[in-house]
């Protein structure tokens, strides 16, 4: 393989990642505010399907993606509701959503199936896109995709250096506590959990609008991914910088199995393809060995001049969930 | 700030928390607010912080009408509370903690906040590390932390509500002093407390609940008994009980040494013998939850052995402790010792050794109904632990402590405790020494330490005295043994 080859192939990686980045951020700052919005895959596969028919409808991108913002921003808005105002179960309701949004895709496709419809070009910047490597990698790219770069430090300095943010944790953290400072508790979530929705929503756009631009029925590659953006939100702690890791990971491993497979011809082309789940299943063990009871006890044998570095190492990893996640807030 | 309670009314269920409460407090006072467990108190400042909405009644702010709707509302009209378990959020650093509610610009700006944090926690002589995460602070560390939050949003309307329960004697003198300040300043001050001293000195008028009712407003100086029988309707006899310490040992420690993140404590070696009443004495913080927490089985000593009966337990999971007959209450009743959401009789059969795949509920519940009227907690068996008032709680997590046992390890066994009910509390605890029962506790109260325990250690800054003895020493001596006095300088 040439340098050029990986070139490009890494410089993929990172534009294919960005509905997954999109997805998990948006879900994470849903999180955050303590709750889970399960629909994420039903939404994506709906408001790729959907901004797809804008867009032929209008020959607009603008509002094909707006469409998709829309969707993202409509479904959660229900969750928010059933959970919030009526206090169903949030898991139940994003998972039904997740189905019936699907469903709802894959019939209301139908009349679109292999229209054409406008796709998003790339949009190289200039002079940057010529410095060697640095500028195919990053600066090479459409719209969305540099969106999708700056998202990740904008929503992890917003959630982590603002006083808006310190807010958003404090409510999915312990919500009681977060109104006896004079927080408005579920108008927070609403909102979070609407904008949130609405980032999940434009993942499906980058499909439909771009990436992988029409809609045959489905787009390879779409159904599921919401599902590994759930995932890939607990394996990065709810962190964005982690998310965004998990997510550009997953797209790498993603890349290497089919790069690899005609290398690795012992080994069948299905276990490459599943090879990243469990490789994110032994990340998150690794990431929570610091709960473990065990560990402490280990800990507490270690030789004094080394156990405080190991100790600190391990607080460094430890994760845990916001405290009120998929708790509703109750006043009495 | 005037504030004026006019027939005040809530419900829970069947239980009438406030029953037509109306109370003047004319600015510049500092107003106290007693009562029993389960009396009231706690609703009637909800209320006011606009934390809980009444059902029925009227807040007055200077004369004006306030519609008190929501925390908001009271912050914006100038009204602050501290809540008598910590508001805070324990998975936060205690920086993020103070700023959370902080009214200010999109930026955090942390330094400022950490500057006049570090300076507050001094003038208190609090050692509040900004960086430190505050799930790993004890319950007193984050009371205090939430009072200089208080103290810091300026509040024309202060309602502590027992704000004492984490402070050492000194501590408490300087809050003392700037409640006095605050009053001077026309600030009001809403106090509730058990601590009938603390009362007594500090507040100039008084206000007893009973049942959800006011049954008695008194003005400096108070009558102690009279205040006693409008709180109980009774007199209350408080007397130091006898040792029933025997011979054998239950609990060892030799050269014990254990560590957190922020903290070493050690090398302690003791012993504690069956019947025995050990107190353990300290500023917040200075290492008793870490010793505690190695006698329970929860953490791992990094030096030294422990014997319970004489049998090694060094090294050893929770679970041998817990079938050698240790117990362990924390002070965080609602984080680590009792499962809110889950009912007092869900709690009961949890605490059974007794295995098996099906509950039997009706003799669960017959069996909480015991324990209810045992320990005389204000609820029902169905009630979950939550909606109980703060000392009810702290009845129901003793009620749950198995019996027998062996050795007790006790965090702040009273807090939120009201006179009468510490004294039936301790009075239940001394049975159990009869029947060769060892307890260790921990407390920030040194009259309780002097007459419940037999022998007292302190700790300072990690390091163990060796006991002395309880009926040898005066709570002068001992305040200063836990100012640090008569331990020598760490090496
Ligand atoms: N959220 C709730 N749900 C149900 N009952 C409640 C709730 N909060 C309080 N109660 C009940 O209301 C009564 C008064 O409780 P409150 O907390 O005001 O008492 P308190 O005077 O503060 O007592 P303590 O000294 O023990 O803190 C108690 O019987 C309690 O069980
Ligand atoms: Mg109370």
């Amino acid at each position: 393989m040439t340098g050029e080859a990986i070139l490009a192939g890494l410089s993929g990686v990172l534009a294919a990642s960005g509905p997954l980045v999109f997805a998990a951020i948006g879900e994470t700052i849903s999180e955050r505010a303590g709750v889970i919005n399960l629909s994420a895959n039903g939404v994506i596969v709906l408001s790729a399907m959907g901004s797809f028919a804008v867009g032929v409808a209008t020959g607009s991108l603008l509002l094909g993606f707006l469409t998709g913002l829309l969707i993202g921003a409509l479904v959660a808005l229900v969750v928010a509701f059933g959970n919030i105002t009526l206090r169903q179960s949030q898991v139940a309701l994003g998972f039904v959503l997740a189905l019936v949004c699907r469903d709802l895709a894959y019939f209301l496709g139908n009349p679109f199936m292999g229209a054409s419809g406008p796709r998003l070009s790339s949009l190289p910047i200039p002079g940057l896109s010529r410095i060697p490597v640095v500028g195919q990698l990053f600066f090479a790219h459409n719209l969305l995709t540099y969106l999708s770069f700056l998202l990740v430090p904008v929503a992890w300095y917003f959630i982590f250096r603002t006083r808006q943010g310190l807010v958003l944790r404090a409510v999915g953290e312990r919500p009681a506590a977060a109104f006896a400072r004079g927080a408005n508790v579920n108008r927070l979530r609403y909102l979070y959990t609407v904008l949130g929705g609405a980032l999940v929503g434009l993942a499906g756009p980058m499909f439909s609008l771009s990436m992988k631009a029409g809609w045959k029925g489905t787009i390879s590659g779409l159904d599921g991914i919401g599902w590994i953006a759930l995932a890939i939100t607990i394996f990065g702690a709810w962190s964005p910088l982690k998310v965004a890791l998990g997510a550009y990971l997953f797209g790498l491993l993603q890349w290497l199995g089919v790069v690899l497979q005609p290398h690795l011809s012992g080994i069948p082309s299905q276990v490459l393809q599943v090879a990243p789940f469990p490789l994110m299943i032994l990340t998150l063990l690794l990431v929570n060995i610091g709960n473990a009871e065990w560990v402490e006890r280990i800990l507490a044998g270690l030789p004094p001049r080394i156990r405080p570095a190991a100790a600190g190492l391990l607080r460094a990893t430890r994760v845990s969930p916001p405290g009120a996640l998929g708790v509703p807030f109750e006043r009495d | 700030m005037d504030v004026e309670i006019r027939d005040i009314h809530k419900r829970f269920g069947a239980v009438r928390a406030n029953a037509g409460i109306s109370l003047r407090v004319t600015a510049g006072t500092i107003q106290g607010v007693l009562g029993e467990n389960g009396a009231g108190k706690s609703t009637l400042m909800k209320i006011l912080s606009g934390f809980q909405p009444a059902d029925r009644g009227e807040i007055l702010l200077d004369g004006r009408m306030a519609h008190i709707g929501s925390p908001a509302d009271a912050i914006r009209a100038g009204v602050g509370m501290l809540h008598q378990d910590p508001m805070d959020f324990p998975a936060f650093r205690v920086i993020d903690d103070f700023l959370v509610g902080r009214p200010g610009g999109i930026s955090l700006s942390p330094g400022q906040a950490r500057r006049e944090l570090q300076a507050q926690a001094e003038h208190f002589g609090f050692s509040l590390e900004p960086n430190r995460e505050i799930a790993r602070m004890t319950v007193g560390e984050r009371q205090q932390l939430e009072l200089l939050r208080l103290l810091w949003q300026g509040a024309g309307v202060l309602i502590l509500d027992e704000p004492t329960t984490g402070i050492s004697a000194p501590q408490r003198e300087t809050l003392f002093a700037i409640l006095r300040q605050l009053a001077a300043e026309k600030k009001t001050v809403l106090f509730v407390s058990h601590k009938l001293d603390e009362v007594e000195r500090l507040c100039h008028r008084v206000a007893v609940l009973r049942q959800g009712r006011l049954v008695g407003e008194e003005s400096a100086p108070f009558d102690t008994a009279q205040l006693v029988r409008l709180m109980f309707g009774k007199e209350i006899v408080v007397s130091a009980p006898r040792s029933t310490a025997r011979e054998e040992t239950v609990l060892t420690l030799e050269g014990i040494e254990v560590e957190d993140a922020r903290l070493h404590v050690g090398p302690t070696s003791l012993e504690v013998r069956a019947g025995e009443v050990l107190g353990l004495a300290g500023m917040e913080g200075s290492g008793q939850s870490l010793l505690l927490r190695v006698c329970a089985g929860l953490m791992s000593p990094v030096a030294g052995r422990l014997l319970l009966d004489g049998h090694d337990m060094t090294h050893r999971p929770y679970r041998s402790f817990h079938d050698r007959g240790v117990a362990y209450v924390p002070a965080a009743r609602l984080e680590q010792g009792l499962v809110p959401g889950l009912s007092l009789t869900e709690h009961v059969l949890l605490s059974e050794r007794h295995r098996g795949p099906l509950i039997d509920w009706k003799r669960g519940r017959a069996k909480t109904a015991r324990r209810i009227h045992d320990f005389n907690i204000r609820g029902e068996p169905d009630n979950t632990v939550e909606s109980l008032s703060g000392g009810n709680q702290q009845r129901a997590l003793l009620a749950l402590v198995p019996d027998p046992a062996r050795l007790l390890l006790l965090e702040h066994p009273t807090r939120g405790l009201d006179v009468e009910s510490t004294v039936y509390i301790w009075s239940k605890l001394k049975q159990r020494c009869t029947q060769g029962t060892a307890i260790v506790f921990v407390s920030s109260e040194l009259e309780e330490l002097l007459r419940y325990g037999d022998r007292v250690a302190v700790l300072f800054s990690g390091r163990v005295s060796a006991p002395v003895s309880a009926a040898l020493t005066s709570v002068e001596e001992l305040g200063e043994l836990i100012g640090g006095k008569g331990l020598e300088p760490a090496a």
